[in-house]
């Protein structure tokens, strides 16, 4: 319809994925903006916004389980783990110190971290059919315990603690997908490889969210009374988000040591669980988009925190000196999820939505 | 021909006997109103009919099949739908995916062809779209289609309620008090719908409401249940004169 834009005119043309020519235009200047931001910034940084990308993938799994079914999971790390260490197994270096077995394909690890740690995800699944709220979150805790036991014991699959092993390399077919050519650097490609995964894997729970199964993911998270009496069945839907959910961290943590190319046992810690929980919380349950959002916030408060040094010279950036940098950043993860919380439980999307329905209703203030 | 058979079903908690030997049955073309005092047990069989409360002893059959220690999911795709006393929506949803979620279980895909949405999903979010429509035109939602419930007054998310239990086609509908807490013009509106989906649309019902009149009116057989043990069962004419119903309820309300 020429001249109505925003007038459908069949079930189809509403229910499409970007279903506005607002919508279509910011996805646009986003992805146009994105794919040229590596010829403008550093390389450091373009590292910095690969592993936003990779952080986005895991938080939109946990944005899934958390934010859509409503099943609080401390236990993201530990899917995490499982993707990274199944990655770095199957493409590792057969004759090396740790365990590997010489399959450096992507399309063989990627699929692979996925699948073991959704796998993982299935088991979990039954104590979210019998546990809710609280005591869901603190038994998937266990789950970070029990794992990083388990990674700093078997130090043939990790190399142990302090130690570490190298990740899975990236690499397609034996074509190197991330090594400085005469045309890009590794890091511009390491930029474009995860923004183009990121994509792929947002466009999936997009349409996970918006059809018959996020439905019922949101059914059973607001009302899972009603949500049985109305034909959604819980255990079997709990299941899905789990599996889902692991799935997305299975391949977050298969590709989020690539970049450094390195990772030790203790990354995987509660500290990790917990800034998943923040990305979830402060962009936005419920929201593929905020999940992004939070993750790349996430992702670069470290840097900017430590930007902040600059200005109050007093912050140390030693983790000895008191106070320092690190403790900063703890601080205000914290903060953050509280403030978030408190004024805008819809977070970083929340944000966004005043400041639209702001802007439509400009100059009246209602 | 009967779609359901309660009999002497039995359920207690810590104590409280909140179903106390109950027998009823529901004809295939019948309303059939349940009524009773506040506590009486009415919303108790609802909860054990659509399987959140297990009775302890008692037959359930529904259309053929016993529903004892089924699951409410089961127990929906049998055909039953039931609405709640006090509106339990999805709050946070537009009416349209409220409706939506009605149609779970004539949806029919996986999460692979969700992620997808090629071919096959895509169609069937159509179909049910189409369906969901034809219920927003039967119970005249046009203009809160795309509103969250949660924005709407009470007595448009009572008639929501009933839409999200229409959308699943049931074999059976019960309706837990769906006039409670409206004003008259809402109750008219909803006594008219009442009717058209037994007449119209063919729809078995049971009817737990308080409002007399409107249970005089649309009722073809009344069963009375006080402190969980059924007092009477029979046409709305006789029950109004039954001396137990009388004592047991009527007595605070004047026969009319
Ligand atoms: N989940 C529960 N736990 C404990 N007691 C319950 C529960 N559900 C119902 N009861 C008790 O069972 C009895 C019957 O309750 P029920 O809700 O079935 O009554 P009702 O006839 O629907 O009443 P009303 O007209 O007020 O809705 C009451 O004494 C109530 O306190
Ligand atoms: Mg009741």
């Amino acid at each position: 319809m020429k001249g109505r834009p925003l007038l459908h005119t069949s079930y189809a043309s509403e229910m499409a994925l970007f279903n506005t020519p607002a919508k279509r235009v910011w996805f646009g200047v986003l992805l146009a903006v994105a794919v040229a931001v590596p010829f403008l910034l550093t390389d450091d940084i373009l590292q910095l916004l690969a592993l936003c990308c990779v952080a986005a993938i895991g938080a939109i799994g946990l944005g899934l389980v958390t934010g859509y079914a409503g099943q609080v999971s401390l236990g993201h790390a530990f899917f995490l783990a499982i993707g990274a260490y199944t990655a770095a197994a199957i493409s590792g270096d057969p004759d090396g110190r740790v365990i590997g077995f010489g399959v450096t394909n992507m399309l063989v690890w990627l699929p692979a971290a996925g699948l073991a740690a959704a796998a993982a995800g299935v088991l979990v699944a039954p104590l979210a059919t019998r546990l809710r709220g609280l005591y869901l979150a603190i038994v998937t805790l266990g789950l970070v315990f029990i794992g990083q036991h388990i990674a700093s014991e078997w130090s043939s699959l990790t190399g142990g603690v302090g130690v570490g092993r190298p990740a899975a390399s990236l690499e397609v077919f034996g074509y190197q997908l991330a090594t400085t050519d005469a045309f890009a650097t590794r890091d511009q490609k390491l930029f474009w490889l995860m923004l183009a995964l990121l994509l792929v894997f947002a466009l999936a729970a997009r349409n996970l969210a918006r059809s018959k199964v996020g439905r019922a993911f949101t059914a059973i998270r607001d009302r899972d009374i009603a949500a049985g009496v109305i034909g959604v069945n819980l255990a079997r839907y709990k299941t899905i988000a789990f599996a889902v959910s692991s799935l997305y961290a299975g391949c977050a943590g298969a590709l989020l040591y690539t970049v450094s190319g390195y990772f030790d046992p203790s990354s995987f810690s509660l500290l990790l669980s917990v800034q998943y929980i923040a990305m979830v919380l402060i962009g936005g349950a419920g929201t593929v988009s905020g999940a992004i959002a939070g993750a790349f916030f996430i992702t670069l408060l470290p840097r900017l925190t430590r930007e902040l040094q600059a200005w109050v010279p007093f912050i140390s950036t030693q983790p000895n000196e008191v106070p320092n940098v690190f403790q900063v950043e703890t601080i205000l993860y914290g903060v953050l999820i509280i403030v978030f919380l408190i004024f805008e439980p819809r977070g970083l999307f929340g944000l966004w939505v005043r400041a639209r329905n702001y802007w439509k209703a400009w100059p009246f203030s209602y | 021909m009967t779609i359901l058979e309660f009999t002497d079903v039995h359920l207690s908690f810590a104590g409280v006997k909140a179903i106390d030997g109950v027998s009823f049955t529901v004809g295939r073309q019948e309303l059939f109103a349940v009524i009773g005092p506040n506590g009486a047990g009415k919303t108790s069989i609802f909860n054990v009919l659509s399987g959140v409360y297990r009775p302890r002893s008692g037959r359930v059959v529904f259309d053929g099949t016993d529903l004892v220690g089924k699951r409410p999911h089961e127990i929906a795709a049998l055909g039953m739908a039931r609405t709640f006393q006090n509106v339990e929506l999805f709050a946070n949803l537009t009416v349209l995916d409220n409706l939506m979620l009605g149609r779970h279980n004539h949806i029919r895909y996986g999460p692979l062809s969700a992620i997808a949405w090629l071919g096959r999903a895509r169609r069937a979010e159509l179909a049910a779209r189409e369906a969901v429509e034809q219920i927003v035109d039967f119970l005249e939602l046009e203009q809160w289609r795309r509103l969250p419930v949660g924005l709407l007054p009470y007595g448009v998310q009572k008639r929501v309620e009933l839409g999200r239990a229409l959308a699943m086609e049931p074999k059976l509908l019960l309706l837990d008090e769906p006039v409670g807490g409206m004003n008259v013009e809402e109750t008219e509106d909803m006594a008219r719908f009442i009717l058209d989906i037994r007449d119209e649309l063919d729809i078995p019902i049971v009817l737990v409401e308080h409002d007399m009149g409107l249970v005089m009116d649309l009722a073809d057989r009344v069963l009375v249940v006080d402190f969980g043990r059924a007092v009477a069962t029979g046409p709305p004419a006789d029950i109004q004169h039954h001396p137990d119903v009388i004592r047991a309820y009527l007595g605070e309300v004047q026969p009319t």
